[in-house]
């Protein structure tokens, strides 16, 4: 039987073999990269809603406070969304004929309520807890980002493990004063490097690492 | 010999075979249950409930613990029939400054910093409130701005959930500061407020 492989093939399996490493770290950068991507994260990615609601029109345009319409992010886990009653108050004059807030009068007419979709889903294992960050001088844009900036919402960090824990081990980097967490475009005065640790200490702000602050 | 090394590569195939197909539909098995559990996050949809709302209403007539409300004239601002002329707790400066920010979040949309009745969505085109500073609203008793809160007025709607009932009594209280502000005289400073407003003015009296 003749042979199939010519002799020279030998060359090319032995650097396969010694490109198997590669091929293999290849293969896992390719899942890490593939896992911190935009298209996996969904960061930087404007979602769809049922109404094109402006967070740059409502906070930098007209100086609405977030708590206005969010507005159990100092007591509660969850900021809340607010209902129709508080897009209403204003619309019921303002632009009450806009066909593109049709939808708004629609939910109002019918009680039934409007269906955002979601843009921070954390995991279910994840307990995050809004009112603390507020409490301890994390400001909204510190994750949200330039709120004030968005046109339509959308995810400003990945809300991944490895972000969460970048802050959690130094938080006195991303501190600032009580007074300026609704802020947006806040810089500290002085830098941060010596403003953090005076705020970490005032707030009485560690750490925190155990798996049990966000796992239960 | 040949046949038997033959025969165990051809079984060690087979092997390898259904590893491959298990590892197959071991992936297509990936779910997110860990992510999204079996329970409702706030405001979650639900496919149980006619109204799709995971979240569910009170029942009509429920009270809940700490919502007795019996204290009338916290919780409804009228003493009798009549609207109250009193606070019913004492307001501390803290209240104030409590009274002062919730006002700029919740009410200076519409009201204003000062309350004119020229805040940013008036300048839009709603409907121009009045100003606290007319002769009519600086008599009124610090109970109708809390009916006024809790109840809504007009073309304004009601704050009752989104503020708390202390909340809206220390806004009331705020509101008859920004009263007193506009209202103020010289003779009303204390000495040092008195030079330093003077200084920033310019020596003018």
């Amino acid at each position: 039987m003749a042979q199939i492989f010519h002799p020279s093939t030998n060359t090319i399996s032995r650097f396969s073999i010694f490109g198997a490493l590669f091929a293999v770290a290849g293969l896992l950068w390719l899942v890490l990269f593939m896992n911190r991507s935009y298209y996996s994260t969904q960061v930087n990615v404007p979602r769809e809603q049922p109404v094109p609601f402006s967070h740059k029109h409502h906070v930098s345009g007209l100086g609405i406070d977030c708590r206005h319409c969010h507005t159990s992010v100092e007591e509660s886990a969850f900021a809340g969304i607010p209902p129709t009653k508080t897009c209403m108050n204003c619309h019921s004059q303002i632009w009450a004929d806009a066909p593109m807030l049709e939808p708004v009068r629609e939910s109002y007419r019918s009680n039934e309520s409007l269906e955002w979709t979601r843009v921070h889903d954390l995991p279910d294992f994840v307990y995050f807890n809004h009112s603390i960050h507020v409490k301890k001088g994390v400001g909204c844009e510190t994750c949200h980002g330039r709120v004030d900036q968005m046109p339509l919402m959308w995810k400003e960090n990945t809300l991944q493990m490895e972000w969460c824990w970048s802050c959690h081990e130094q938080p006195e980097t991303h501190l600032r004063p009580r007074d300026e967490v609704f802020a947006m475009g806040w810089k500290p005065a002085e830098s941060q490097a010596e403003l953090g640790p005076k705020l970490a200490a005032e707030y009485n702000v560690r750490s925190a690492l155990d798996c049990s602050v966000c796992h239960r | 010999m040949k046949s038997n090394r033959s025969i165990s590569w051809n079984r060690n195939r087979a092997v390898l075979g259904v590893l491959a197909t298990l590892l197959v539909l071991a992936a297509t098995g990936c779910r997110q249950d860990m992510h999204d559990q079996p329970r409702f996050e706030p405001l979650e949809r639900s496919s149980f409930f006619e109204d799709r709302k995971a979240g569910r209403m009170q029942v009509v007539g429920t009270v809940a613990r700490g919502e007795l409300n019996e204290d009338a004239h916290l919780h409804t601002g009228f003493v009798g029939d009549d609207l109250a002329t009193t606070f019913p707790f004492a307001m501390t400066r803290e209240d104030l400054a409590r009274g002062r920010q919730r006002f700029d979040i919740m009410c200076s949309p519409c009201h204003g910093r000062v309350g004119h009745g020229d805040g940013i969505v008036v300048q839009r085109g709603f409907r121009a409130p009045p100003s606290y500073h007319s002769e009519r609203l600086r008599g009124v008793p610090p109970g109708h701005f809390f009916d006024v809160v809790t109840n809504g007025f007009g073309a304004m709607g009601d704050f009752s959930d989104r503020l708390s009932v202390e909340d809206r009594w220390r806004v009331a209280a705020y509101i008859r500061v920004l009263q007193l502000s506009q209202a103020a005289t010289m003779g009303d400073l204390p000495g040092d407020v008195k030079s330093e407003f003077q200084d920033a003015m310019g020596g003018a009296r």
